[in-house]
C-alpha cells in the first residue's frame, strides 16, 4: 500500500512538488494501478531473460568525425534565462 | 476525405500555393480542434519552393503530430511545459518529407506527451471525433487521424508507443501504420517510451499511407536503433492474397469486446478467405499480461525521458528562482498535466530501490514471453488479424476520470509495441455510424505482407469510401 507519505517521497524523487490536497487522490490512483500490475506475479519467469530491446542490435558505432552542429545562439535560443551566452541555472548549493 | 493523387492533380492544375492556402482555410474553419499550431507563414513559402522539387509528394500538405520536431515551427507535445518551444532542427522524418516536396501545414493535437488514448489530456483541449463530436478521436495521435478523417489534409504523421497511431485511425475511420521498431528514425521525436515507440503514417487509404511510409522510412545514423537498408514499399500495393495464411488470436476477442466489432472483424477475415487466403485460430497465451507489462515499461521509461524538462534549456521557467531542487520541482509541477505526473510518479516508483525487480525487471521478462507468443503464432501464419480497439469511439469524458479504465482500452494494441512487430489499422465496418478498425499484424520487417493484405481488403470492400459529414 502506498501512503500519502510515500507519494510525497516519490514526488520528491521525481522532482514534482506535490500539493497537500492532491496526495490522497494520487495515493488511491497509484494503489489501484499498482494493484493491477500485481497480476504480473502470476507469470512464471524463473527461466526467462528480460527483453530490453526488441532488435538484436548491439554496439552501434559511428566514425569519430566532426560534423555540423547547432551554433551557440541556436542552442541557447529557447532558454528562458541566459547570461553571457550560457544557460542560467538556479544556485545548486 | 482527400487523396494524394487528387491533391497532386490539384497542384498540377492550379498550384501548390493555391492547394496549401485552401488547406489552411479548411484547418482554420475546423470544428474539431485538430491543430495546435498552423504554419501560416512557412507553409505558403514551402509550397512556392516545392515547384522546383521533383519528389513524390511535391506540393502535398501534411499535418505533423506535435511531438515531432519541426525547425522554426513551435512544437509543444500538447504540454504546458513546452508552450513556447521552437525547435532549432528538423526531425529525420521532416527532412525526408521536405526532400520529397511535402508541405508542413502545421502541428496537430495529441495527448500530452503522447500519454493517453483519447486526446483528452492535451493542454490545448480535446480534439473531437469528426464522425460524432460528442466522442473522442482516439489517442494519442487524435489530431493526426481526425484532420485526415475531416478532409482537412490528405496525410499526417503520428507516433505509436502503445497504439497511438492505430487507435485514432480505428476511431476516425482512416488508415494508420505502426512500423517495425527501427524502420523509421526517431531522431527528433520527443521521447515518451523510447524502446516502444515508432513514428507512423496516417492517410485516408492504404496506397496513400504506403506512399508516405515510403518517404519517411529508412536508415538514419543519428538514431542508434535505426535499421540499415532502404525498400520500396509501394511494390507491396498488390491486390492478391492467394495462398496467404491468416492467424486469428482468440485472446484478442476477450472480455469487453463490442459485438459489432467482433462481427466486422470476423466478416473481414471471411472476406479475405473468399479472396484466396486461409485462416486458422492461434493462441497467444500471454496477451492478458501485456497491458500491465506495457504500462510498467512505458511509465518507467517516461520517468527517465521526462527528467530533461527542467526549464533550463527550454520550456517553462518561473519568474523567481529558489534553490535548484525547489525550482526544478515547481516548474515541473506547474508545467505537467495530471496524467503525465501520474505516469512519472508510477515510473519513478517502479524504478526505485527495492521495487525495480518486482515491477520493471518482471515486466521486461513478461515482454520476452509476449514476443515469443508472436514468434510462435507467426511461424505457421503470414499475418495476424484482430480488432484494433475492442469498441468504437467512446464518449468524451466517459473514461478520463478513471486512469485504469482508460488504460484497459489499449488491450489489443500494446502487445505489438512490446514485441516490435509492424501493424496496420484500416476501416472494416461501422457500428451506429462509428468506424471500426481492422488490425493486421506481421513479422518483424515484413511490412510488405501486411500492406498487401490491407490493400487487397480495401480494393475489395467499400468501407474506405465513407467519410464523415463535416460541413
Amino acid at each position: 500500500m502506498i501512503t500519502t507519505k510515500d507519494v510525497e517521497h516519490i514526488g520528491w524523487l521525481a522532482r514534482l512538488k506535490m500539493e497537500e490536497e492532491q496526495l490522497e487522490g494520487y495515493a488511491d490512483q497509484l494503489n489501484s494501478v499498482l494493484d493491477y500490475f500485481g497480476q504480473l506475479d502470476e507469470v512464471d519467469t524463473r527461466e526467462v531473460e528480460p527483453t530490453y530491446h526488441v532488435l538484436e542490435m548491439n554496439n552501434v558505432f559511428r566514425d569519430d568525425k566532426i560534423t555540423d552542429c547547432l551554433t551557440r545562439d541556436e542552442a541557447i535560443g529557447n532558454a528562458p534565462k541566459t547570461q553571457d551566452g550560457y544557460f542560467k541555472a538556479p544556485r545548486i548549493i | 476525405m482527400i487523396t494524394v493523387s487528387q491533391t497532386l492533380e490539384n497542384v498540377r492544375d492550379s498550384s501548390a500555393k493555391e492547394v496549401v492556402s485552401q488547406c489552411i482555410e479548411r484547418i482554420e474553419a475546423s470544428k474539431f480542434n485538430t491543430f495546435i499550431t498552423v504554419a501560416k507563414e512557412s507553409a505558403p513559402e514551402a509550397a512556392k519552393k516545392s515547384k522546383n522539387i521533383k519528389g513524390s509528394l511535391a506540393g502535398v500538405p501534411i499535418a505533423i503530430k506535435d511531438n515531432i520536431s519541426t525547425k522554426g515551427i513551435r512544437t509543444t507535445c500538447a504540454s504546458g511545459i513546452l508552450g513556447g518551444y521552437v525547435p532549432p532542427y528538423d526531425a529525420h522524418v521532416i527532412e525526408r518529407l521536405k526532400e520529397a516536396g511535402a508541405v508542413i501545414v502545421g502541428k496537430v493535437n495529441m495527448d500530452e506527451f503522447a500519454m493517453g488514448t483519447s486526446t483528452e489530456t492535451s493542454h490545448y483541449g480535446p480534439t473531437l471525433n469528426p464522425w460524432d463530436i460528442k466522442r473522442v478521436p482516439g489517442g494519442s495521435s487524435g489530431g493526426s487521424a481526425a484532420t485526415v478523417a475531416a478532409g482537412e489534409v490528405p496525410l499526417a504523421l503520428g507516433s505509436d508507443t502503445g497504439g497511438s497511431v492505430r487507435c485514432p485511425a480505428s476511431f476516425c475511420g482512416v488508415v494508420g501504420l505502426k512500423p517495425t521498431y527501427g524502420v523509421i528514425s526517431r531522431y527528433g521525436l520527443i521521447s515518451y517510451a523510447n524502446s516502444l515507440e515508432q513514428i507512423g503514417p496516417i492517410a485516408s487509404n492504404v496506397a496513400d499511407m504506403t506512399h508516405l511510409f515510403n518517404v519517411v522510412a529508412g536508415h538514419d545514423p543519428r538514431d542508434s536503433t535505426s535499421v540499415p537498408g532502404e525498400k520500396d514499399y509501394t511494390n507491396a500495393l498488390v491486390d492478391d492474397v492467394e495462398g496467404l495464411t491468416i492467424g486469428v488470436p482468440k485472446e484478442y476477442f476477450g472480455e469487453g469486446i463490442d459485438q459489432a466489432v467482433e462481427k466486422s472483424v470476423r466478416d473481414s477475415v471471411h472476406r479475405l478467405e473468399d479472396l484466396g487466403a486461409s485462416w486458422q485460430e492461434v493462441e497467444m497465451p500471454h496477451t492478458k499480461y501485456a497491458l500491465a507489462a506495457y504500462y510498467v515499461i512505458a511509465m518507467s521509461e517516461a520517468s527517465s525521458n521526462l527528467a530533461r524538462f527542467d526549464g533550463m534549456r527550454y520550456g517553462l521557467r518561473l519568474e523567481k528562482d529558489h534553490d535548484w531542487h525547489t525550482t526544478y520541482s515547481e516548474i515541473r509541477s506547474q508545467g505537467f498535466g495530471e496524467e503525465v505526473k501520474r505516469r512519472i510518479l508510477l515510473g519513478t516508483y517502479a524504478l526505485s530501490a527495492g521495487y525495480m525487480d518486482k515491477y520493471y525487471l518482471k515486466a521486461l521478462k513478461v515482454r520476452t514471453l509476449i514476443k515469443q507468443d508472436f514468434e510462435r503464432a507467426l511461424k505457421s501464419t503470414d499475418v495476424l488479424i484482430a480488432p484494433t480497439m475492442p469498441t468504437p469511439a467512446f464518449k468524451l469524458g466517459e473514461k478520463i476520470s478513471d486512469p485504469l479504465t482508460l488504460y484497459m482500452a489499449d488491450v489489443n494494441t500494446v502487445p505489438v509495441n512490446l514485441s516490435g512487430v509492424p501493424s496496420v489499422s484500416l476501416p472494416c465496418g461501422f457500428s451506429n455510424g462509428l468506424p471500426i478498425g481492422l488490425q493486421i499484424m506481421g513479422k518483424h520487417f515484413d511490412e510488405e505482407t501486411i500492406i498487401r493484405t490491407a490493400y487487397t481488403f480495401e480494393q475489395n470492400t467499400e468501407f474506405h469510401t465513407k467519410a464523415p459529414e463535416v460541413a
